[in-house]
């Protein structure tokens, strides 16, 4: 297995390759040994956005090697809630590091001027990016792949103008329908005059016992494909939930008011698959194939003249740019979301801003000279569209306090009870009860993703768990991601991959473990990461969480705030924190 | 014995029937280099999923089409590709130095050669069309 380290210094415009079997033999790979690179990398207290602050890109032993292994990390003090910076996206990214002979990726310094990275196997140039300074991230992908290498295999990286302009929550396209979308990598490539990486390579990976790595792959393939585990992602796909959760009351509507929305039935994932969808398309090396993409047409003229635009939907773009901003049509939110995509914005982040933004005006917290006479209402897409612009642009305190995120915003202006944060970073689209809002509260990046809260919460719907039971699962999930995030595996597959399945794939490359050895390493990952978070500041105590979450009726409820203080207690115990 | 000298007129060859089903996961390319060289690698396989223009782009699927007059063998200045009285095509490894006159006489460039100099040549053997999630690959029977 390749256990290979890139390090490319934009200072200095230099690169070399490390071997770290010391690290990959520890932390196995992925979140594993890309946290310990930032802790190595990073300096204690470096700003985000200095020179100082490295960018980290991790694969692990089953990249591009067994079906949805898809998920390149990234690692990064975030300049969103400046503490752990950590983002996970598909594409073909991870696939082409694998080919490339890299499993790890560090970046360090910044460059003068405007330049992108291109890496070609061992050959690292950094090349002349001013032209395309100021380019919204789709179309910067048309014009690299003109001149770049490796069609077919390659996988190109790009901010838009969002990362350029240092708004704190800009992310990282990636092959235009994924992305680093959470906590500010963008504005970290920014901040190093980075727009762009493209990676490709021609290695590739002998495996030690064909055969029965040939039985395990079989085996996880067929799962995938053949059986219902993961009918949710290849149909609707996450869209899916919308109806769902609206049914259940955990749909957030209009910046949390609410927890179902009277027009969820417009922007549905049936509605979206009967009536826009035109294609899917997969990542890498997985069969699933749940990137949705929806054709927005809209006439230009009385002439049958149309403007065709491509672009993917996902649940929690919905929510953030459809239901929580009020928006009825799916023309309305697809437009919001192709603006996202435009300016290279994290969806969820701006929609979580906007909304805040928009009950602010409505309570007459700010008024129209502070949004320069944009009228944010709940569904006016247009004025959503002109606030998106001005996020970049930031023409005034207002637009450049908006991009610094919800809790800066509320900072400078107030509302601060319904600005929707956890942890310094704009919350899912989940209202579901006590284990999403202290699961992000403790999560390592606040995200959603870490411990699936929500979940926890719908099985809590159907059959009350007490507070002990909610903080247990949450830990359960939370150490055991830090181990299927070091494979890197898409967590739509989690189901698939079992820990007896991990155990044989792992063992099929080469790579020894029991379900112990597995256990016990998820739990040291998340101390690790919380090494880094205490490191830099974050102090569980000092949780600031908005009062709307317990004034809206969740789909468990009204969520009491002594439930979450005392799920506090338990996990603090449970954890050895005392 | 009717039904063998059936079998042995019919070849069977690999057929993109629904070039437009692709979601371009590269399962195919895969399964091709897994099960034919025991290796996880896009360049051994002999069959290729090219984007046009992108993700946003259609996929194309680049297979051998199992010509009746093949170019490839023709090309071929050290025999080979050797061309069986049933229409297969043979691939004899030792024999080929990677001169690359093969891929270049296939207009399609379903042949390409691999790391060792030697040519990535599909036997139609089918391993791909089982690992396609979308019914984009089919076996036929080649009609002589």
């Amino acid at each position: 297995m390749l256990r290979r380290v890139l390090y490319i210094d934009l200072d200095k415009k230099e690169s070399f390759v490390e071997d770290r079997y010391d690290l990959f033999e520890e932390w196995l790979g992925g979140t594993g040994v890309a946290t310990q690179l930032l802790l190595e990398e990073c300096p204690e207290g470096a700003d985000p956005l200095s020179p100082r602050a490295p960018i980290i890109f991790g694969i692990g032993p089953l990249t591009a090697l067994f079906p949805a292994m898809t998920k390149t990390v990234a690692a990064f003090k975030s300049p969103l809630n400046g503490e752990l910076g950590e983002s996970y996206a598909g594409g073909r990214l991870a696939m082409a590091m694998r080919f490339a002979g890299h499993e790890g990726l560090v970046i360090r310094g910044a460059a003068e001027s405007p330049c992108y990275i291109s890496i070609r196997d061992d050959e690292v140039k950094i090349k002349d990016a001013t032209s395309i300074w100021g380019v919204p991230a789709t179309v910067v992908g048309y014009i690299l792949r003109d001149v770049e290498a490796g069609v077919g295999r390659r996988s190109i990286i790009r901010i838009g103008p969002g990362g350029e302009r240092l708004v704190r929550y800009a992310g990282v396209v990636v092959d235009t329908y994924r992305h680093f979308g959470r906590l500010g990598l963008g504005a970290v490539f920014g901040s190093k005059n980075l727009k762009a990486i493209v990676v490709s390579g021609t290695e590739d990976v002998e495996l030690p016992n064909s055969k029965r790595y040939r039985d395990i792959y079989n085996q996880l393939f067929k799962t995938v494909v053949q059986t219902d585990a993961m009918e949710k992602y290849h149909d609707i796909g996450t869209p899916i939930n919308v109806n769902v959760l609206n049914q259940m009351k955990g749909l957030p509507t209009r910046n949390f008011q609410d927890s179902s929305f009277e027009a969820a039935e417009r922007i549905s994932g049936e509605n979206l698959a009967d009536n826009y969808l035109f294609r899917r398309v997969s990542c890498a090396h997985c069969p699933i194939g749940c990137i949705h993409i929806g054709m927005l047409k809209t006439s230009f003229s009385r002439h049958h003249e149309f403007e065709i635009r491509k672009i993917s939907y996902d649940y929690e773009l919905i929510y953030a740019l459809g239901s929580n901003l009020g928006v009825t049509t799916p023309e309305g939110m697809l437009e919001l979301i192709e603006a996202c995509e435009r300016q290279g914005l994290d969806a969820i982040s701006t929609g979580v801003v906007l909304a805040w933004a928009t009950e602010a005006l409505d309570r007459g917290i700010i008024t129209e000279e502070e949004t320069l006479g944009v009228p944010l209402k709940w569904d006016g897409v247009e004025g959503y569209l002109e606030a998106i612009e001005r996020i970049v642009k930031a023409p005034n305190d207002f637009y450049s306090t908006l991009a610094r995120g919800v809790v800066a915003a509320s900072d400078r202006y107030g509302g601060k009870d319904f600005a929707m944060a956890l942890g310094g970073n704009e919350v899912a689209g989940y209202h579901t009860g006590p284990a999403f809002i202290f699961g992000l509260a403790v999560g390592v990046r606040h995200s959603h993703l870490d411990n699936a809260g929500y979940s926890i919460d719908q099985a809590a719907a159907k059959k009350p768990l007490t507070p002990e039971e909610m903080v247990d699962a949450i830990i359960a999930e939370d150490d055991a991601r830090g181990v299927y995030n070091s494979l890197i595996g898409c967590l739509f597959a989690r189901g698939v991959y079992t820990p007896d399945r991990i155990v044989e794939a792992l063992g099929s490359v080469g790579i020894e473990k029991t379900k112990d050895d597995l256990q016990i390493l998820g739990r040291k990952i998340f101390d690790e990461k919380y090494r880094f978070k205490l490191r830099e500041g974050f102090d569980l105590s000092k949780s600031r969480i908005p009062r709307r979450f317990y004034e809206t009726a969740s789909t468990v409820g009204i969520v009491d705030p002594e439930t979450i203080e005392t799920m506090m207690e338990i996990y603090r115990e449970r954890r050895g924190w005392g | 014995m009717a039904g063998s000298d059936e079998r042995k007129k019919r070849r069977r060859r690999l057929k993109v029937a629904h070039p437009e089903r692709c979601i371009g996961c590269l399962s195919c390319m895969f399964a091709c280099s897994r099960i034919n060289t025991g290796r996880a690698s896009l360049d051994r396989s002999a069959i290729r999923v090219k984007t046009q223009g992108g993700l946003e782009g259609d996929f194309a699927v680049v297979i051998c089409r199992a010509c009746k007059d093949p170019p490839c063998v023709r090309a071929c200045p050290r025999g080979a590709l050797e061309k069986r009285e049933n229409g297969r095509v043979v691939f004899k490894r030792e024999l080929c130095d990677g001169c690359g006159a093969c891929a270049e006489a296939c207009l399609i460039r379903a042949i390409s050669i691999d790391a060792e100099g030697k040519a990535i040549k599909c036997k139609h053997c089918g391993a791909c069309v089982a690992f396609c999630p979308h019914g984009v690959l089919e076996m036929e029977e080649v009609e002589e």
